[in-house]
């Protein structure tokens, strides 16, 4: 009973054939993917809530900052907490829920390649969170003209555009690392739980550890990540900074994300 | 066409998939069988890129899975039914899938009416869905894009008789249509009725294949009796072949390489008591597979007639 007797027996019944497919374009897989963060209710009230928290920050502002408080560089710091938050959130969500969800079954055999759904979902966290930002800096000016008339001041517009240029590309670090942390732990609550302990616990034992170690204080912006990433959201990064960005960069974010790519692309996804 | 060449999967030390070979061919339905735990939805997981194999290689439509430019208009996969986003609603399932093949939004509803899926349970929850329903959906899901293969893990868990009945129809009219049909079932029921070819595996290796017709003419009598252990050393002196037999549940019954002529002359002068004697001929699907799998299985069904 070899696959020779079961040739033998077989009468070849033609089915006309097809031209070959094209090649599943980039775009369709990112607008699949754009589609797939929002269309959960849990993946809309995450998106919906850039938005609503926004607001929230800003109505706050108003109602309980002092009048000379009522600047847009508050605005922006009150309407920036939030998304420092949900963004690496949405990243980290879009990348876990293929394996906590186990929809990268089908994800991962209708695009069989899964770098090109990853790229897809790292250029719909990138336009996420270009968006949400413009959308959360544009809440935060209204919250300013609407704060400082209620209040009688002359609103006053202490960030540049490179400043908040900047404020997006440290938004996009945040959500870069929850993508590196997604793709390496590959479980919602997992990576969720990592991005705290990363952005939250080790900034608090980086800084005690400054603060008591002398030799630690002078070799803090070149080996901590968080720490070299407040330049840009202080609107003011010098060549120096820029190097010690890329250096811990590299370090904390660049490697770790290379081994869980290199990880998914050679995984079993069950 | 599906090609699975010397396929083998080690997972640290256990070799869940070992050297296996086999074709599914055009206008057939095989049929992949073998007991829990044998290796089945690793070589179908192997097939479409999920898992990567040790050694070994599988092609579908000659090509690699990955090779494949829009794999859902070429092949349509089933594996696991219930691996779907909780909270999006079946239709949300079918439309992302229609989007990324590029197909028009209307392929949707037809795949629905195909399934039979109201409309209403379309807009509801999978995670609201009844385990049929989620059936429904990934065979929805599989043949939205058309394809010529259909790669399907245990379609019919879970359908209820009419959903299974409707389902043999519409693979035996996709293989009939020139298509490629692999299905693994625990139902041999089904396989006998519909498939074609069968490949027999059992802890990662393939212990038959062949086409339906010749594996289940496999020729020989079957013979029953109270004192097995008797007639089995009467056999083994008289030099006739012979294998514990399942077909009657219990451990009285033999399957014997010989006429029935002459296995009730042995039984005569051994003077062994028979119960039944008969050619074993449409021995049914689930006999063969008891037999084959003798080795390989949880329960050891024929122990004790070993002997
Ligand atoms: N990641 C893994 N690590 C170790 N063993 C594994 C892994 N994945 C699968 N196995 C083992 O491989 C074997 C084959 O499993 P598989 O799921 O292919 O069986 P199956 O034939 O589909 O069984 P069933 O009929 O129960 O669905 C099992 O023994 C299983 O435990
Ligand atoms: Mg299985």
């Amino acid at each position: 009973m070899t696959a020779t007797t079961l040739e033998s027996a077989v009468e070849e019944v033609a089915r006309p054939v097809r031209p070959t497919p094209a090649r599943i374009p980039m775009s369709r897989i990112v607008s699949v993917e754009l589609r797939k963060s929002f269309d959960t209710r849990s993946g809309f009230w995450l998106m919906a809530s850039i938005g609503i928290l926004a607001v929230v920050a800003t109505g706050a502002t108003i109602l309980f900052a002092p009048d000379d408080a009522l600047t847009y560089g508050n605005f922006a710091a009150a309407v920036g907490f939030p998304m420092a938050i949900v963004l690496p959130m949405v990243a980290i969500l879009s990348i876990t829920s293929e394996w906590s969800q186990r929809t990268g079954l089908t994800s991962f055999t209708l695009v069989p390649h899964r770098g090109r759904v990853l790229a897809g979902k790292a250029l719909v966290a990138v336009l996420v969170g270009v968006v949400s930002m413009l959308l959360a800096g544009l809440i935060g000016a209204l919250g300013n003209v609407i704060g400082t008339s209620i209040n009688g001041v002359d609103p006053t517009w202490n960030i540049s555009a490179l400043e908040f240029g900047y404020i997006i590309l440290g938004n996009l670090l945040g959500m870069a690392v929850g993508f590196m942390l997604g793709v390496l732990i590959r479980n919602s609550p997992g990576a969720i739980v990592a991005y705290f302990v990363y952005s939250l616990v080790l900034p608090t034992v980086t800084t005690v550890l400054a603060e008591t170690q002398e030799w630690f204080a002078d070799k803090q912006p070149w080996v901590d990540f968080n720490y070299a990433q407040g330049p840009l959201f202080d609107g003011d990064i010098s060549g120096q900074q820029w190097a010690q960005l890329g250096v811990t960069g590299l370090f904390w974010l660049v490697i770790p994300l290379s081994i869980g790519l290199w990880s998914v692309l050679r995984s079993e996804v069950k | 066409m599906i090609k699975v060449e010397s396929l083998t999967k080690q997972y640290a030390g256990f070799t869940a998939v070992d050297d296996v070979t086999f074709t599914a061919r055009p206008g057939r339905v095989t049929g992949f069988l073998g007991p829990n735990g044998a290796g089945k939805s690793t070589t179908m997981r192997i097939m479409v890129g999920l898992t990567p194999a040790s050694s070994g290689y599988a092609e579908v439509s000659g090509r690699r899975f990955a090779d494949l430019p829009n794999p859902g208009l070429e092949v349509g996969v089933l594996l696991d039914a219930s691996a779907q986003h909780a909270g999006r609603t079946g239709r949300e399932i079918l439309t992302i899938a229609q989007r990324t093949m590029g197909l028009p939004a209307g392929r949707v509803g037809e795949m629905l009416d195909r399934v039979s899926l109201t409309d209403d349970e379309a807009d509801r929850r999978v995670r609201n869905y009844s385990l049929g329903m989620r059936q429904r959906l990934g065979i929805a899901t599989a043949l939205l894009g058309d394809p010529d293969v259909l790669i399907l893990d245990e379609p019919a868990n879970g359908l209820d008789p009419a959903g299974i009945r409707w389902m043999r129809d519409l693979l035996r009219g996709y293989a009939d249509r020139g298509g490629t049909v692999l299905l693994s079932s625990h139902l041999l029921h089904e396989i006998e009725v519909i498939a074609d070819d069968l490949v027999v595996i059992g802890q990662g290796r393939i212990v038959a294949q062949g086409t339906k017709a010749e594996l289940l003419a496999t020729a020989g009598t079957l013979v029953r009796t109270p004192d097995v252990h008797q007639l089995a050393q009467a056999l083994t002196s008289a030099g006739v072949s012979f294998t514990p037999s399942a077909a009657t549940g219990s451990q009285d019954a033999l399957r014997v390489d010989a006429d029935p002529g002459v296995v009730g002359r042995v039984a005569l002068d051994a003077g062994v008591h028979l119960v039944e004697l008969r050619a074993a001929d449409g021995a049914g699907l689930e006999e063969m597979f008891l037999e084959l799998t003798a080795d390989t299985q949880r329960e050891t069904l024929t122990e004790g007639a070993a002997a």
